[in-house]
């Protein structure tokens, strides 16, 4: 069974049951010997094929040195029977024989040693599938139990704290009310700080006689002024002024 | 193997380096795994677990459970939180047992500063989801 549909079977069970079950410590430990007897395996095939691939290369230049040798006795007996040396020709052809007796087996031994190192590399293959699928396998387990577990850990932890946990929404208007408490905060600071720093320079303003402040008692004065002037215009019979002005 | 608690030494300084200075705190959650709670200012109501087997380094946050979801609109959740997985960044849905979480894997050896840039991560994706996705829920 796949590992993803053994931990689908377990999770559509008793979720109390995960933090022990997802995979028992018998299990884990025959799959972590099993991982470890795929990698010595492993280890041995690749020395093994090292060595029948040296030996493939090997008989690989010796068939080339036969074949090369083969041809060039064959050349010889052209040559002896060429010069009429029939008995030289059958010597010579005789070991052609034995050279092509050892180019069998020689060959025989190549295609014995490429039948080896496919089997080798299919070894190699199956042994590290193995170990990927184990190491998978008792990967998914061991985090599935151990985020059940941690879960089962804090959900205690919070309830022997005699705090619950309190719902996502209202953690979120908390955290909202927080931020806004915070802007809020700062706004206001912003807005005192640029106050008092008005009336701050307002006042240095005034002192030094510059600005609105500083000329506001003469504008009242010069207002008054104004009016009294007008009032005497206006009513000629009441004015108080001497008779020479 | 080195343990958790000393693999994620100066975790609570670098993550909180990432997240532009916010206080971070990191506690052990006794039980018979070992996992350790990393709390983030302002945030403390999404707290990131981090947790460790043979093979992975998992960081979870727990979002919210099934029974905090709209029976009506809980298949369209579901597709949502699918269609969503493969843009997040770093961090995917999950749920374990009846708690919804987003969570980040790590190889088992991972260095302490790709925890931070994880947990920081996840943090920032765990507040927007659950901004997000609060329509789905009661």
């Amino acid at each position: 069974m796949s590992v993803i549909k053994k931990v689908m079977t377990l999770l559509h069970g008793s979720v109390r049951e995960i933090g022990e079950s997802v995979v028992d410590a018998n299990a884990t430990h025959i799959y972590e010997q099993e991982i470890l007897d795929a990698r010595h395996s492993v280890a041995q095939a690749r020395d093994e094929l090292a060595g029948v691939m040296a030996r493939q290369m090997q008989s690989t230049r010796q068939i080339e040195r036969l074949q090369g040798d083969i041809e060039r006795y064959e050349a010889l007996v052209i040559e002896a029977l060429d010069k009429a040396q029939e008995a030289l020709a059958e010597e010579v052809a005789a070991k052609v024989g034995a050279i092509e007796q050892e180019l069998q087996a020689q060959t025989r031994a190549h295609a014995a040693c490429a039948a080896q190192v496919a089997r080798l590399k299919e070894l190699i293959r199956s042994a590290e599938a193995r170990i990927r699928e184990h190491e998978r396998e008792i990967g998914v387990a061991k985090t599935t139990e151990s985020v059940y577990r941690a879960t089962r850990s804090i959900s205690e932890n919070i309830s022997q704290g005699g705090s619950r946990l309190v719902s996502a929404r209202e953690s979120l208007e908390r955290i909202r009310q927080r931020h806004e408490d915070l802007a809020d905060r700062m706004t206001a600071a912003e807005q005192l700080q640029q106050a008092f720093g008005d009336d701050a320079l307002d006042q240095k303003l005034a002192a030094a006689g510059i600005g609105d402040e500083a000329k506001r008692q003469q504008r009242v004065m010069d207002r008054i002024r104004a009016r009294r002037a007008q009032g005497a215009q206006g009513t000629p019979g009441s004015d108080p002024a001497p008779a020479d002005d | 193997m080195k343990t958790l608690l000393a693999q994620l030494k100066g975790l609570d300084t670098l993550t909180a380096d990432a997240m532009g200075g916010l206080v971070v705190d990191l506690q052990p959650i006794p039980g018979d795994v070992p996992v350790v709670q990393v709390s983030i200012e302002d945030r403390q109501e999404l707290p990131i677990y981090i947790t460790c087997s043979d093979a992975q380094m998992l960081c979870l946050c727990y979002l919210w459970a099934d029974d905090e979801v709209l029976p009506e609109r809980r298949m369209e959740l579901l597709q949502t939180l699918l269609d969503l997985n493969p843009s997040v960044p770093l961090s995917s849905f999950g749920r374990v047992g009846d708690r919804y979480v987003l969570l980040g894997a790590l190889g088992r050896d991972a260095r302490v500063e790709d925890i931070a840039k994880e947990v920081a991560v996840l943090s920032d994706n765990a507040l927007d989801a659950l901004s997000a996705l609060s329509e789905y829920l009661k």
